[in-house]
């Protein structure tokens, strides 16, 4: 599904990434676990198409097609999606006309008929009954005034409604309290699919204990440095990063 | 990245030009001789078959418009408007005068019918409900060319009418409000307007009568070297309301042309009057060559008790605008406001805003403002909200919001607050924002294109004003901003 080849990416003269390799296959949740700094939210940002990283090296991609020659918008109708780990908001405009507006614009871009709206509300309907996002909520601008378990179920809201194949996590579970973890957590949960693969970007065990990994990578210095089981998060959270640190240092 | 090197290109190479209005139309037309001279003034006279007193009032105006100087204190700059280059009257030529449509040159019907305006009463009913009509006067150039639902409009007693067939229909009328507004010494173009005006639209509501339809005036500018000089009157009588609007479009030219027009509107007591305007004049070329300069003085006094005055101007067209819809607020319990969202794009220039003259007891006004700039643009929003001794509880609200879309745009902000009284409360909010890198890359990651990012990420910002116009203008309204704004980001 996924490959990253060697990717070697700089913003202002600065190495973020150095050679980073990584796999993930299709059905796949594959977790990103790494102290900060050690340029996990990059990856996000380079996988998804963010313009301000340069790429020296390496490939990405994704069903053997090149991300890395897409610009965000063909990404995105490719199949990728970012949770970010701070949604933006966009004043004056309703979550109802965004969610629209990007699904009619993916289908657009796939060669696909819009949406009717009949069609359109009986899905955000659905989806938003699940992640018990109130109608009111629907209706303020996006992401305006939002708390920041609002923000997080809105974009696990997106997620459900946009079907992509490839979903990034950034730090979802940052500034979420016990009971919005679990909403979100339950989202993504029934989101997983043999056809749909997971990276999920997070520093605590905590997460991983509601979205359950096949697989855990520890990244370091822009780097993955160990991969391994589920096991390998409760390990993390035992000891630390502390050894990879140390190894730095040597 | 090369993709990305690729987008800048494909960019750069969009024409900023998107005009769709800018066609011309092969029409015989009929011209005073160039420049500007008492004769040429009695030549207008004379085609519109005026009066003595209003030859008499436009010689005065031109006398002191002699003696006036062109102001420059607005953040705009031209070349210097040769006064003696230009065409003070162009009509297509009509003899007699039609006295129905059937008798108007077809390439005219054809203009306005490729601008979306149908001028056929039995075309506008088709498909649609009777309080969804609206009526329209057409001017072309310097004459009215038509105006539908007259007839109808007269048997609620609205008297609905180019300016020049008022004059001559209902001198009494216009003798005691033309002018009561906007004095003929208001200003620089203001008198020019007065001495050299041709056309435009007259409105009169009777006492305690509910305008049946939206009235419009549809501005056409086609010939070559023309002026357009419109001149609107729109009087509310006591209890009235009545909503209006305007729309104007220019074919491309190298060339800039001027439209000097004067706009008064009276509200009596308890009156109301919604005046919107969709101003889309050719805006000149991607490195500034042509367009229209929009020098226009609009001011609407609500000279009774109670009355309430509105604007609302969707500013996307000129080469340069320079335009100020006002309110007076001489009744006591009077309202006033305006709603302005101001486009500019590759060199256009904006300066404008409003004006709230709080004169009576209790009178309240509110201005929301919204600037967008892109390209190489500059967009001044100038107000002033001023609270005479005697307006005691004047209170004004005003928001100015500014947004700017790549970096060699100016947004500029220039408020004045005058109060003369203790009891005034006048508020004033004023933001200026970039569409930011981040939010661009939210809405790209959910599948949005650059342009469509844009669009609506301008049009969440617009959403206010928007809201105030009617329906179908509102929809149009938005597109047009779209349009406006196709090549802006890069």
């Amino acid at each position: 599904m996924l490959e990253i080849k060697n990717l070697v990416v700089q913003i202002e003269d600065k190495r973020i990434l150095n050679g980073l390799n990584l796999t993930v296959n299709k059905g796949e949740v594959a977790a990103i676990m790494g102290p900060n700094g050690s340029g996990k939210s990059t990856l996000s940002y380079v996988i998804a198409g963010k313009e301000d990283y340069e790429v020296l090296d390496g490939e990405i991609l994704l069903d053997g097609q090149n991300l890395l020659e897409m610009e965000a918008d063909q990404r995105a109708a490719a199949g990728v999606f970012l949770a970010f780990q701070y949604p933006l908001e966009i004043p004056g405009v309703g979550s109802m006309t965004f969610l629209k507006a990007a699904m009619n614009a993916q289908r657009k871009a796939r060669g696909e008929d819009e949406l009717t709206t009949p069609e359109f509300i009986k899905q955000v309907n659905a989806a938003a009954a699940q992640l018990e996002i109130p109608k009111d909520m629907l209706k303020r601008a996006l992401n305006v005034g939002f708390s920041g378990g609002e923000k997080k179920r809105m974009e696990i809201l997106q997620m459900a409604l946009l079907q992509p194949s490839f979903c990034i996590l950034d730090e979802t579970d940052s500034g979420l309290d016990i009971d919005a973890l679990r909403i979100v957590s339950e989202g993504v949960n029934a989101l997983r699919s043999p056809d749909r693969a997971f990276l999920v970007i997070t520093h605590y065990q905590r997460l991983l204990n509601h979205i359950v990994p096949d697989t855990v990578h520890v990244m370091h210095g822009g780097r993955i440095v160990r991969s391994g089981g589920k096991e390998l998060a409760l390990e993390l959270e035992a000891n630390g990063y502390a050894d990879y640190r140390e190894s730095e240092a040597a | 990245m090369p993709a990305v090197q690729e987008t800048i290109d494909q960019v750069r190479s969009i024409d900023v030009d998107q005009y769709k209005y800018g066609f011309e139309t092969e029409v015989e037309m009929e011209k005073s001789p160039k420049g500007l001279s008492e004769d040429v003034i009695r030549f207008i006279s004379a085609k519109k078959g005026e009066p003595e007193w209003m030859l008499q009032w436009r010689l005065d105006a031109y006398k002191r418009w002699l003696t006036m100087k062109e102001p420059n204190w607005a953040r705009v700059s031209y070349d210097k408007i040769d006064y003696n280059d230009i065409y003070y009257y162009a009509a297509p030529k009509m003899n007699p005068a039609p006295k129905s449509l059937d008798e108007v040159d077809p390439e005219i019907l054809k203009t306005y019918e490729k601008l979306g305006i149908p001028l056929r009463e039995q075309e506008i009913l088709a498909g649609v409900e009777p309080q969804n009509r609206v009526a329209v006067d057409a001017v072309f150039d310097s004459v009215s060319v038509a105006t539908t639902f007259k007839e109808e409009l007269k048997k609620a007693g609205v008297i609905f009418m180019p300016i020049s067939e008022a004059i001559r229909e209902y001198p009494d009328l216009v003798k005691q409000y033309l002018g009561s507004v906007v004095p003929v010494t208001d200003n620089f173009f203001a008198t020019l307007n007065s001495a050299v005006f041709t056309d435009g639209s007259f409105v009169y509501i009777p006492p305690g009568v509910r305008c049946p339809m939206e009235l419009s005036t549809y501005f056409r500018i086609n010939e070559k070297n023309t002026g357009q000089f419109e001149r609107t009157l729109i009087i509310a009588d006591k209890g009235s309301y009545v909503s209006y609007l305007e729309g104007c479009t220019a074919p491309k030219r190298d060339e800039n042309q001027l439209h000097a027009a004067v706009v008064e509107l009276i509200a009596l007591d308890d009156a109301e009057i919604k005046y919107s305007t969709v101003q889309n004049w050719y805006p000149g070329d991607a490195e500034g060559r042509g367009g229209i300069y929009n020098f226009v003085t609009k001011r609407g006094d609500c000279r009774g008790k109670n009355s309430v005055i509105t604007w609302t101007q969707v500013e996307t067209g000129s080469a340069i605008t320079w335009k100020y819809p006002s309110c007076i607020l001489r009744g006591d319990n009077s309202r006033g406001e305006f709603y302005s969202i101001a486009v500019s794009n590759g060199m256009q220039q904006v300066d404008s805003g409003t004006k709230m003259i709080h004169l009576g007891k209790n009178t309240t006004s509110r201005i929301i403002s919204k600037g967008i700039a892109a390209g190489k643009s500059e967009n001044t929003y100038r107000g002033l909200v001023s609270a005479h001794r005697k307006a005691t509880g004047a209170r004004n609200f005003t928001n100015c919001d500014s947004l700017l879309i790549g970096n060699q745009c100016g947004a500029h902000t220039v408020p004045y607050i005058e109060s003369k009284n203790a009891t005034a409360v006048f508020e004033h909010e004023a933001t200026t924002s970039k569409i930011s890198e981040d939010q661009m890359f939210y809405c790209q990651q959910r599948g949005l294109s650059e342009e469509e990012a844009t669009a609506l990420i301008v049009n969440g910002f617009v959403k206010d004003v928007l809201q105030q116009l009617p329906m179908e203008f509102a929809v149009e309204a938005q597109k047009l901003i779209s349009i406006s704004l196709e090549g802006s980001v890069g």
